[in-house]
């Protein structure tokens, strides 16, 4: 149900983004480049009050007419960012967090890979799988 | 109506609805009176005052005519819901009030004409408001100043007859006083006039409100809406801006209520865009942003899908586009009033979306626009008024409201006329706008990202503009935040475009530029596509057209070639030089010194890499490195010759070599490669630089990357042989370092140094040069950069054979010492003279220049060798005194004038023998009581822990003043190390003395007795007594019997002795043991001077002597010996000490001591 669904290492270079392919690729990639914005200023806010108690779901990013946009933050700062179609009004903020919690366990999982180099793009059939999943039914 | 301005929001919508009062009967021309009332009111309109708009208009204005009233709607039917005079007329026509100013005194001597002609005038005005509810007011513009309400007793009877006359109410008749307080009365005025206008309005809202009753929802479904907006209107104008916003958002709800259809949708969405504004607007005011958020989401919600007619669907683009931009400009406009937007929600976000609906516009256009129909004739779009009855409806058929359009032919002219319309849009201009918009809102809102975004966006706009300069400008400019970020499909994507417009401008360096970029690695282009583009690009190297980019306009590019043909033809004269340091070049280049430093005498290696990223092989001409110091650069050059060229071949490295030899001059210095020249000059000659080692814009991530991979750590050898371009490090700059020297420095002295000795350092030097050593120079001394005051306390000098004084320098820089030959060795001794203790670090420094041959070329180096040490400095010996009596016995204080020892201990604390050459006093107020001082220590040396005592008698002779504490002098020794050679100068070394205590004592006794007395032989003893005081002594002598001795004289006596003078008592003692005996105690006593007791003048005394057998000729080692002697012996034991003193007694004059001192030596070990 997700259109988009992208991990963004620390420095904010994508590790891995895949749309749906029946829309402009390129669009989603602006898209979350864009949201990137907005989860930088919620970490620095989070980050002047209290370190280590953060949440890591970030909640909705910003709306936009044809899609919304979420963020999540792991520990190391990397980030997942899911788009959904605003159209799509099924989904709830619960799902939307199970959806990154999945994301984040078989992230943890591709980076537990000893011949997976952090920092690289993630090519991994699991996380793959993971993320069609998501992107299917979501 | 202009298509352009067709979406444009009416004025009289946009501005804040205002009372609208007429001023008649003024003449603000030629009257200077009226002319300040006039300026009066409308000057300074500030917020302080009440919201009118006045508008001055002639006593026999018309005002528009009010159509005669329905007395029933039962068989009307409405033609569209509101008409777009309506506004204006309420805001600029009908007057809510009609004030007429009239020159009219209380005291007019004209008073009945005056009247009657004022009466007139207001009768003109009602006749011309006939049928409205409009209020009239009269104001009397009068020169004198009126006197209170009530007592001007003609004035209420006259104002009564005008109201009567001009059938007023009398709260409507007004007096203006033409004198000081204009303005005061102007605004009491004007309060007065806002008072009745809203009485207008309110009957107006009545007005309206009333009509309803007679309305039936099926036919007059269009008034409901009307009478709404009229009302909510009418309380604007009213101010009641609560019940306005109350009866928009009424007549909203019926907006969307109404049957809605293909001929009847642009109505409807004007009118709901209309009542939206409306609404966004008065909640802003009312400053509930998110009422107004929350209305204008609703709005475009409800709106959204309500496209009406497709063929022209770009008209609901184009109003789209513009709900979003006014709205973006409400919020704007709340912000500069002082509301406060977050990164999430601000005006951003709607002028964003307005050009979102803009660039829809745009493509709809392109679709439904088909160029080659020439526009019908006659207008469609005319009408006969020049414009539209109702808002939002069709100029050819106006006032239709049925579903089908009542006409096929007409409604299709119409649409294509529209269509013609809008292909002239300048619909760029419009999205460049409000892109540009946002991109000022997402610049202030902290959104850097989506403000790229945009600006991209912005260039892609104007590259469809075709104004690809400004197209570049914006593109390259955001370029590097997408390089930076590593974002590498949006870059590829944006130089693609980019690729696209230098291509169009034959722009060739932006072009290289591009193309270099799209074939490096970070590039997300298919193979095919680079190879396509690299073909290209060796084209452009070739000074040939390249091919045109895919998806330009072909009118572009035929535009391009010839730009192109005019470049290759003016080609060859320009040489490009390109940094792509910044970019991530399709080559890559690292340049590395195959060490961080290298000795002058060997040959600096730079190797430089090369690496194609690109599909095909490259081909270049010359590679030349520039080095910091530009001499070295004609050394890192390769270039091919002739038609040879140098290759690389895609994914393979590439290593070039250089060597070179560095200069003797720049030892000590950097080499540091400035830039890295990549040259092909197959036509066109182009340059590729890299500023210092080589790298680019992803090269650090790259490096970094692969040094965390698990690659590093070598799976397997294989893949080692392939050099791993990522891990290779650049290594930029390169020391040029001194020749390593080949002599040895020894150094050999006996550390420690002891305080004030010249200390000899010898230092020996020898080649082991197979070359002469030339210009050997020494610099040895303390080393620099050690604390500042060993500076001061130490001194180096080569000349050893004498002390040195303070003058000589810490340190003696380049002494020469010649030229060295093969194996030849060299001494030196340097004297050191540390005049403070502590630890100093000593720096000998052997420089020498010689000549060396580097790859053939003969070069002078200059070597040195630093040898440093560290030399700690003692104090040799320490020195103590002390005071003694001439019994040896310690004193605290000397009496005055008679005689006592000074006794110095010298203990060696030099871990080397020390040789005490001699000593001597230095006396100030002591005499010696012994004819010369000869030194006792002469030529004697000491071990380590051993002490040297002296012994020398003196006396304090009386002093004058009454100083108590005097100082004694100062002891001086002459010592040197026994290890030193015989010419090596003895050092001083001056202890200065403690100062003793005088005390004076009234009388002194002493003892003339012979050194030893022998058995039963008579021992004669004679003591002197001095009186030492200025007084006649009597003193009191006894003598006590003892064991040992018998004697004769006085036993007891009693005397006096005169000031100055002395008595002599003669005793012979005859001893009778052998051995040290106690002589008979002689007890005196001063009665004159109970203070000096016996005890304390038994201490001048001796206390016992030595006494021999008698003498006789026997046989005795012991006795032989003291026989031998011609002196006594006197031995005293003290305590784990022996003291042999020699005495030898003579007679001579009386009070002086017949002691002499002359040899005392003590050795004593440590324990």
């Amino acid at each position: 149900m997700a259109v988009c669904i992208a991990v963004i290492a620390k420095e904010n270079y994508p590790l891995y983004i895949r749309s749906v392919p029946t829309q402009n690729e390129l669009k989603f990639h602006y898209t979350v480049h864009t949201s990137l914005d907005v989860v930088e200023e919620k970490i620095s806010a989070v980050g002047k009050s209290l370190g280590d108690q953060r949440e890591l779901y970030l909640g909705l990013l910003y709306p936009t007419e044809d899609y919304k946009v979420y963020g999540y933050v792991t520990n190391s700062k990397v980030k997942f960012v899911i788009v959904v179609d605003s159209s799509n009004t099924s989904l709830r903020d619960n799902e939307i967090r199970s959806m990154f919690r999945k994301l984040h366990n078989s992230f943890t999982d591709v980076m537990c890979n000893p011949f997976h180099n952090p920092g690289d793009s993630i090519q991994s059939k699991a996380f793959d799988g993971i993320v069609s999943g998501m992107m299917q039914t979501g | 109506m202009m298509a352009g301005s067709q979406w444009e929001l009416p004025p009289e919508l946009c501005c804040r609805p205002m009372a609208f009062v007429a001023l008649t009967g003024l003449d603000v021309v030629y009257n200077a009176v009226h002319r300040a009332i006039w300026d009066a009111f409308c000057a300074n309109r500030r917020a302080d005052r009440v919201p009118i708009s006045f508008k001055v208009l002639p006593g026999d204005h018309e005002y528009p005519k009010c159509r005669t009233k329905r007395t029933s709607y039962e068989w009307y039917i409405p033609k569209g819901i509101l008409k777009t005079g309506w506004m204006n007329k309420h805001l600029n026509l009908v007057p809510a009030l009609v004030v007429l100013f009239y020159e009219l005194d209380w005291d007019d001597p004209q008073w009945k004409e005056k009247q009657s002609e004022c009466a007139t005038k207001v009768e003109i005005v009602r006749t011309s408001l006939q049928g409205r509810n409009t209020k009239v007011a009269v104001v009397l513009i009068q020169k004198k100043t009126p006197l209170p309400p009530g007592e001007d007793l003609v004035a209420s009877e006259r104002a009564a007859a005008l109201c009567n006359g001009c059938d007023l109410s009398g709260k409507s008749l007004f007096v203006l006083p033409h004198t000081d307080h204009l303005v005061g009365y102007i605004i009491r005025l004007e309060n007065a006039f806002y008072e009745h206008a809203q009485t207008y309005y309110y009957t107006e809202i009545r007005r309206v409100k009333s009509h309803k009753e007679f309305l039936n929802k099926t036919t007059h479904q269009l008034l409901f809406v009307r009478h709404q907006f009229k009302i909510a209107f009418f309380s604007e104008l009213k101010q009641d801006t609560q019940n306005a916003l109350k009866y928009y958002r009424a007549a909203y709800s019926l907006v969307h209520e109404l049957r809605a259809h293909e001929t009847n949708m642009l109505e409807i969405k004007t009118m709901a865009g209309f009542i939206n504004y409306k609404i966004c607007r008065l909640c802003f005011q009312h400053n509930t942003p998110l009422d107004a958020i929350a209305q204008f989401r609703k709005h475009i919600d409800l709106c959204k899908k309500k496209i009406g007619s497709a063929e022209l669907a770009f008209e609901h683009s184009a109003w789209m586009s513009k709900q979003f931009q006014s709205f973006g400009e409400l919020f704007d406009e709340a912000i500069k009033l002082g509301l406060t937007a977050i990164q999430t929600q601000n005006p951003g976000f709607y002028y964003q979306q307005a050009a979102c609906y803009s660039q829809d516009r745009k493509q709809l256009a392109q679709q439904l626009c088909q160029a080659g129909v020439s526009y019908p004739s006659p207008d469609p779009l005319d009408t006969q008024s020049g414009g539209l009855d109702f808002y939002g409806q069709r100029p050819w058929r106006q006032g239709h409201q049925s579903i089908d359009p009542p006409d096929a032919e007409k409604e299709k002219t119409g649409i294509v006329a529209l269509q013609i319309k809008e292909r002239d849009v300048p619909h760029s201009e419009l999205i460049i706008a409000h892109l540009s918009n946002a991109v000022a809102q997402f610049k202030k809102y902290k959104c850097p990202r989506m403000k790229s975004h945009l600006m991209v966006q912005m260039g892609e706009e104007y590259y469809h503009a075709k104004d690809y300069t400004k197209a570049l400008k914006l593109l390259d400019y955001v370029m590097c935040d997408y390089r930076t970020e590593r974002w590498w499909g949006l870059l590829t994507a944006i130089l693609t475009t980019a690729l696209r417009c230098a291509f169009l401008m034959a722009s060739v360096k932006d072009y290289i530029i591009y193309c270099m970029e799209l074939l490096g690695r970070a590039s997300k282009l298919k193979e095919e596509q680079k190879s396509r583009i690299e073909k290209n690009l060796i084209k452009v190297l070739m000074n040939e057209v390249p091919d045109p980019e895919p998806e330009c306009d072909q009118s572009s590019v035929s535009a391009a070639r010839s730009l192109w043909n005019d470049r290759t033809a003016l080609a060859g004269l320009n040489e490009l030089t390109i940094e792509v340091q910044d970019y991530i070049p399709f080559i890559q280049c690292k340049a590395k010194f195959c060490s961080p430093s290298f000795h002058v005498d060997q040959p600096i290696q730079l190797q430089v890499f090369l690496r194609a990223d690109c599909p095909h092989t490259v081909s270049f001409h010359k590679l030349a490195v520039s080095l910091s110091n530009q001499e070295y650069n004609q050394w890192c050059v390769v270039e091919s010759s002739g038609q040879e060229t140098m290759n690389l071949v895609p994914g393979k490295t590439k290593c070039y070599n250089f060597t070179f030899v560095a200069r003797t001059e720049d030892v000590g210095k950097k080499i540091e490669v400035s830039c890295v020249m990549l040259g092909s000059d197959h036509g066109r000659c182009v340059f590729l630089s890299w500023r210092g080692a080589g790298g680019d814009a992803a090269s650090t991530h790259e490096a970094l990357q692969a040094s965390r991979s698990s690659r590093r750590w070598g799976r397997n050898v294989e893949m080692r042989q392939e050099l791993d371009w990522d891990s290779l490090a650049p290594q930029h700059s390169t020391m040029i370092i001194s020749r390593v020297p080949k002599i040895s420095v020894q150094l050999s002295h006996e550390p420690p140094a002891l305080n004030n000795e010249m200390y000899c350092i010898h230092l020996t030097v020898q080649s082991q040069e197979e070359a002469v050593a030339k210009d050997v120079k020494l610099t040895a001394g303390l080393k620099p950069g050690q604390d500042a005051n060993l500076g001061q306390t130490t001194h180096v000098t080569l000349d050893g054979s004498k002390v040195c004084d303070d003058t000589a320098p810490a340190l003696l820089p380049d002494l020469p010492l010649g030229d060295l030959k093969p194996g030849e060795k060299l001494d030196k001794r340097v004297c050191v003279r540390c005049v403070s203790t502590g630890p100093r670090v000593f720096l000998f420094h052997v420089a020498y220049s010689i000549e060396t041959t580097v790859e053939g070329r003969q070069i002078v180096c200059k070597c040195h060798k630093d040898e440093t040490v560290t030399i700690e400095t003692v104090v040799p010996f320490e020195v103590s005194a002390k005071f003694v009596s001439t019994k040896f016995e310690p004193l605290d204080r000397i009496a005055v004038d008679i005689p006592f020892l000074l006794m110095t201990d010298i203990l060696s604390s030099s871990p080397w023998p020390l040789l005490l050459a001699s000593s001597s006093l230095q006396l100030t107020t002591m005499v010696s009581n012994t004819p010369q001082l000869q030194s006792q220590l002469e030529e004697v040396v000491l071990q380590t822990g051993e002490c040297a005592s002296e012994c020398f008698c003196l006396r304090c002779p009386p002093l004058t003043n009454g100083n108590n504490a005097v100082a004694t002098g100062q002891y001086q020794i002459s010592w040197k190390r026994k290890s030193s050679s015989a010419d090596s100068p003895l050092i001083q070394s001056i202890i200065t003395l403690p100062h003793v205590i005088l005390e004076s004592v009234p009388l002194y006794i002493h003892a003339d007795l012979p050194s030893f007395g022998r058995v039963r032989e008579s021992l004669a003893v004679r003591y002197h007594i001095e009186n030492r005081t200025s007084l006649v002594q009597e003193v009191e002598m006894t003598v006590e019997p003892s064991d040992a001795f018998m004697f004769s004289g006085l036993k007891q006596v009693r005397l006096r002795i005169l000031p100055g003078s002395e008595q002599k008592m003669l005793y012979n003692y005859y001893p009778l043991m052998a051995g040290y005996q106690t002589l008979p105690q002689l007890n005196i006593s001063l009665p004159r001077c109970p203070a000096t007791n016996a005890h304390q003048l038994r201490r001048f005394l001796p206390q016992r002597i030595f006494v021999k057998v008698t003498h006789t000729p026997t046989t005795g080692t012991e006795c032989d010996f003291i026989e031998d002697c011609s002196e006594v012996l006197l031995f005293s034991l003290s305590v784990g000490s022996l003291r042999v003193g020699n005495l030898t007694g003579s007679g001579s004059a009386p009070g002086q001591d017949q002691l002499q001192l002359f040899y005392a030596i003590f050795k004593q070990r440590a324990n």
